[in-house]
């Protein structure tokens, strides 16, 4: 029984996370129609501003990641001002400038704080949590914290005039235009929401994760897997397809390692894919 | 042009003479991809496909002795094999979910490298010998640079042949149709998706010989060599070049590598300046550099074609 909850509580932790990630990545796609590589370069800059402002200047914990979740956004912000406004909707342009965009993050991130050092974040919240088994508040931060950012995500599409606006442009741009949403003014917006939610994720990960320039490599693999299966630009079916291979991550891992959880992963959706071209949620139903 | 390579090696040092083969290796890389760009697939697995084909050949010639002439076809045949396997479940998908899954693919290709130390030798990588191309002639010794390089040649405009043949025969126009007009292609009677895997299969087979020659001459293969990086190069060589013609790719394979051992002081920052340039030429040179001459005002084959279409609205 402690088994099972144990690996509960796991899952329920990975799914956060990808959830966490791959929203934000799914959103970008559904308004501006970009795959952007670059999430996961965002994702390693939240990590990295945390370990400045919290390791290095010992800010709060929660100070340090909400100005990482406003850094990266503003980072996506400007980069769909420079880059992906220019692709005007074109998939592959804008899918081959955010690959541009992922080294040149990379290289301005080695060239600032080194390669080779380790980036070591202290646990903000070290304490032993007993709850269906054991883990550190740390970790188990990011799931409430993960509920509190989509559930806002959430209210706000939902609630908040120019959250609706934004869902209108991403169903039909040009009806939405029509009614005074700019499609520009979307993108925008959409391109912050979404980076800002890679911030978080890099944020609340950087004490668990180790820091480095190439740690958003293995993540956008992951993102992608994810949005594929959950159909992109489908919010609630990338939810529920974090949700799936959270746990079957966590199960993988469990029993065998990671690495064959990546593989089982790819494999699932390589499969999936063959069956169902146009993901597990089918991309009309939004 | 083939005369120029062959007198090169005599006239440059030996250091230039390395530089060249493994341009040639990127030449058929980067042409290899243009076979699977001209059906509107952007495979983000090609170059672990060329991975297939390195590891394939160092895993023959190494533990079986396999001599170079079979292994070089037979590992480009893995490799068609790999990428046949991957084509199927990506045979329908458009756009973005194409680019996504390739990766997806290529990564756990390269994922099954590291994770499974025998036969493949984890991050170690695997060593390879030199090209054993008769069983039992010493004079001829392929370690050296310079006969290894007419080797490449040879192996090279072989290669350039067939794919140039492929590019303006039948099959190939039946690529090119699927790319600009999927839905006439298909009610032609044309069945797209088997197509687009007999692209796939074909690019991932010449892939895996520019690995197979990639590999010998390095002795030694390793699975970071066929990482993400590594694509980045290959992506900008053919948006660079422009991929609507046969010589795209290759002009922007030699361009950029001349601007990249230009750069080798600053080897650490070429993976921005690449990003860079990808970009700038998405924004201000959207057909590559194969387009600049219509661009300026030169009448070419793009000429009529331009025209052609005006008529056609």
């Amino acid at each position: 029984m402690q088994f099972i909850g144990q690996m509960i509580l796991n899952g329920l932790m990975t799914s956060s996370f990808y959830a966490l990630i791959a929203v934000g990545l799914s959103l970008v796609f559904g308004v501006m129609h970009i795959v952007n590589f670059a999430h996961g370069e965002f994702y390693m800059v939240g990590a990295y501003t945390v370990w400045v402002l919290f390791a290095l200047l010992d800010w709060p914990f929660f100070v340090a990641v909400g100005v990482a979740i406003l850094v990266v956004g503003i980072l996506g912000l400007v980069s769909e001002k420079l880059i992906f406004r220019r692709a005007r909707g074109n998939v592959l342009n804008g899918f081959i400038m955010s690959v541009g965009l992922v080294f040149i993050l990379q290289v301005a991130v080695v060239e600032i704080w080194g390669v080779g050092k380790m980036k070591p974040v202290p646990a903000a919240y070290p304490q032993i949590l007993h709850f269906m088994g054991a883990t550190t508040w740390q970790r188990f931060i990011l799931f409430p914290a993960t509920v509190i950012l989509l559930g806002s995500l959430w209210y706000f599409l939902g609630n908040f005039k120019i959250g609706r606006a934004l869902r209108a442009s991403a169903e039909d741009p040009e009806a939405a235009s029509l009614y005074g949403m700019s499609p520009r003014k979307s993108a925008a917006l959409a391109m912050f929401l979404g980076s800002a939610m890679a911030g978080a994720a890099g944020g609340l990960m950087a004490p668990i994760m180790s820091v480095h320039p190439y740690m958003g490599h293995a993540v956008i693999w992951t993102a992608f897997v994810v949005i594929i299966v959950g159909g992109a630009g489908n919010i609630k079916g990338t939810l529920y397809a974090s949700i799936i291979f959270g746990f079957l991550t966590t199960i993988i891992t469990t029993f065998l390692d990671s690495t064959i959880a990546n593989l089982v992963n790819t494999l699932v959706m390589l499969v999936l894919l063959a069956i169902r071209p146009e993901g597990l949620v089918a991309h009309a139903e939004k | 042009m083939t005369a120029v390579m062959i007198a090169l090696p005599f006239v440059v040092s030996g250091y230039k003479v390395d530089f060249l083969t493994m341009l040639m290796v990127n030449v058929i890389l980067a042409v290899s991809f243009r076979v699977i760009t001209t059906t509107g697939g952007w495979s983000l697995a090609h170059v672990p496909m060329m991975g297939a084909g390195a590891y394939a050949t160092a895993l023959m010639s190494g533990n079986l002795g396999i001599p170079f002439w079979f292994s070089m076809p037979l590992a480009g045949l893995v490799a068609g094999l790999i990428g046949l396997g991957i084509s199927y479940p990506l045979r329908r998908t458009e756009g973005f979910a194409f680019f996504v899954a390739s990766f997806a693919a290529g990564e756990a290709l390269r994922l099954c490298w590291i994770r499974f130390k025998i036969p493949f030798g984890g991050h170690q990588g695997l060593v390879v010998p030199p090209p054993m191309l008769v069983p039992g002639v010493q004079w001829l010794d392929f370690a050296e640079a310079i006969p290894y390089y007419f080797l490449t040649l040879v192996v090279t405009v072989f290669c350039l042949m067939i794919m140039h043949r492929l590019d303006v025969c039948r099959i190939g126009s039946t690529f090119k149709t699927i790319h600009s007009e999927e839905n006439l292609a298909k009610s032609m009677g044309i069945n797209t998706a088997r197509y687009k895997m007999l692209a796939l299969t074909i690019g991932s087979f010449f892939a895996g010989i520019a690995g197979v020659l990639l590999a010998h001459r390095l002795w030694a293969i390793e699975p970071d060599q066929f990482g993400f990086s590594t694509t980045l190069y290959l992506l900008v060589w053919v948006v660079f070049g422009g991929t609507t013609t046969f010589s795209g790719p290759i002009l922007g394979v030699v361009v950029l590598s001349i601007i990249g051992e230009l750069l080798r002081p600053l080897a650490d920052w070429v993976p921005m300046v690449y990003g860079i340039i990808i970009i700038l030429t998405l924004i201000f040179l959207p057909g590559g550099l194969e387009s600049l001459p219509s661009r300026i005002g030169i009448p070419k084959g793009k000429f009529w074609r331009a025209q052609i279409t005006v008529e056609d609205r």
